[in-house]
């Protein structure tokens, strides 16, 4: 077991995932503008997923950063479940990015002291553009929970099925416990107040309530534990690897 | 039941009628260069504009500073009015500074 390996892998799924699922809407947003803007921040995702599995890849043999995101199975994949999470509408589009924008936010803010130089500089390049999702997402959340009662009456619903997928986010896996005594890793235990103190203050502003502690917390994503939809994800993001091995276009 | 601000208008007004004003789109490309106009876009308000500028007009690094105006508020010229107002600079070519003969001394002009 490598746990920088594993560590790396985590970091990369979740880009590559979200900004996978967040790719779905291209082409379909409500407008012109917001279909661009949100195709922006996909490629954006996925950017990062590709330097964090290019330095991955550097770190095992036989693997590449195309191996290591289309020849993996469900099983394999360590993103968090917010990441694989189907986009339903906006509202919960908005919500689900806004709350993950700002973990990665907090996330890459520590990263960047990181002991390992490469995990620090592409925290220090990925946080300019999580900084920019943060303030698109949390304008939107403020408009659609402070618009009209069915906006808001939607963003409630949004946060009621995303929020029990925040706790993974700040319980560490095993292989980043492991990362924590080198100072490589970050401990996520120790972001949960900066980041409940954004969210707190975005939907203060919306007119929205924040959910009580006593949620039931859904967790597995970063050890490979995934939902139903993750399957359907892979099977189309790695139709092509897998059906015509090896090619290039 | 937390009282609802609903403090900006702007978008009660985008879901209730569903259609959003139009924006002119002014970027800068450089420092010290000026805004040019690069075209329009819709959005509820300000602060929307600017961000779909930024993700419309500036993906490929075209620049470092935005401005928005809502494009009722730019007054233009009638094309009709084109001979009228244009054409009668035509035949005054001294209005050019050509005509005026500049000392050796003078630099810079």
């Amino acid at each position: 077991m490598n746990p920088l390996f594993d560590y790396t892998l985590h970091l990369a799924d979740s880009s590559l995932i979200m900004g996978h699922r967040l790719s779905e809407w291209t082409g379909h947003g409500p407008t012109i503008e917001l279909d661009i803007a949100l195709s922006n921040i996909a490629l954006d995702l996925i950017g990062q997923s590709r330097n964090f599995y290019q330095y991955a890849a550097a770190l095992k043999q036989n693997e590449t950063e195309d191996t290591l995101a289309y020849l993996r199975d469900a099983r394999e994949f360590k993103n968090l479940l917010i990441a694989e999470t189907s986009n339903g509408d906006w509202a919960k589009t908005i919500t689900k990015l806004f709350l993950f924008s700002t973990y990665q936010y907090y996330l890459y803010q520590q990263l960047i002291v990181s002991e390992d130089k490469q995990l620090s500089a592409i925290s220090e390049k990925s946080l300019k553009e999580v900084t920019y999702h943060i303030r698109w997402s949390s304008d939107w959340v403020i408009r659609l929970g402070d618009g009209t009662e069915e906006s808001n009456l939607r963003m409630k619903k949004a946060i009621e099925n995303t929020w029990p997928l925040t706790g993974e986010m700040f319980e560490p896996a095993a292989y980043e416990n492991l990362l924590l005594g080198n100072r490589i890793g970050v401990d996520v235990s120790n972001l949960k107040n900066d980041w409940l103190k954004k969210i707190q203050s975005v939907f203060d502003e919306a007119t929205l309530p924040v959910p009580g502690n006593n949620i039931w917390m859904q967790r597995g994503g970063k050890e490979g534990i995934h939902s139903e939809g993750l399957g359907y994800l892979l099977a189309e993001m790695q139709f092509l690897q897998r059906a015509y091995p090896g090619c290039e276009w | 039941m937390q009282k609802r601000k609903n403090k900006n208008l702007q978008h009660k007004i985008f879901f209730m009628k569903q259609e959003e004003p139009l924006w002119e789109v002014f970027i800068r490309s450089k420092q010290g260069l000026d805004h040019k106009h690069v075209g329009s876009l819709h959005a509820a308000d300000a602060k929307t504009a600017i961000e779909n500028a930024r993700d419309v007009y500036t993906r490929r690094m075209e620049g470092v500073s935005i401005w928005v105006v809502e494009s009722k508020y730019i007054h233009a010229s009638n094309p009709d009015d084109a001979a009228s107002m244009y054409d009668p600079a035509n035949d005054k070519i001294y209005r050019h500074p050509t005509f005026y003969h500049l000392p050796d001394e003078v630099k810079h002009i």
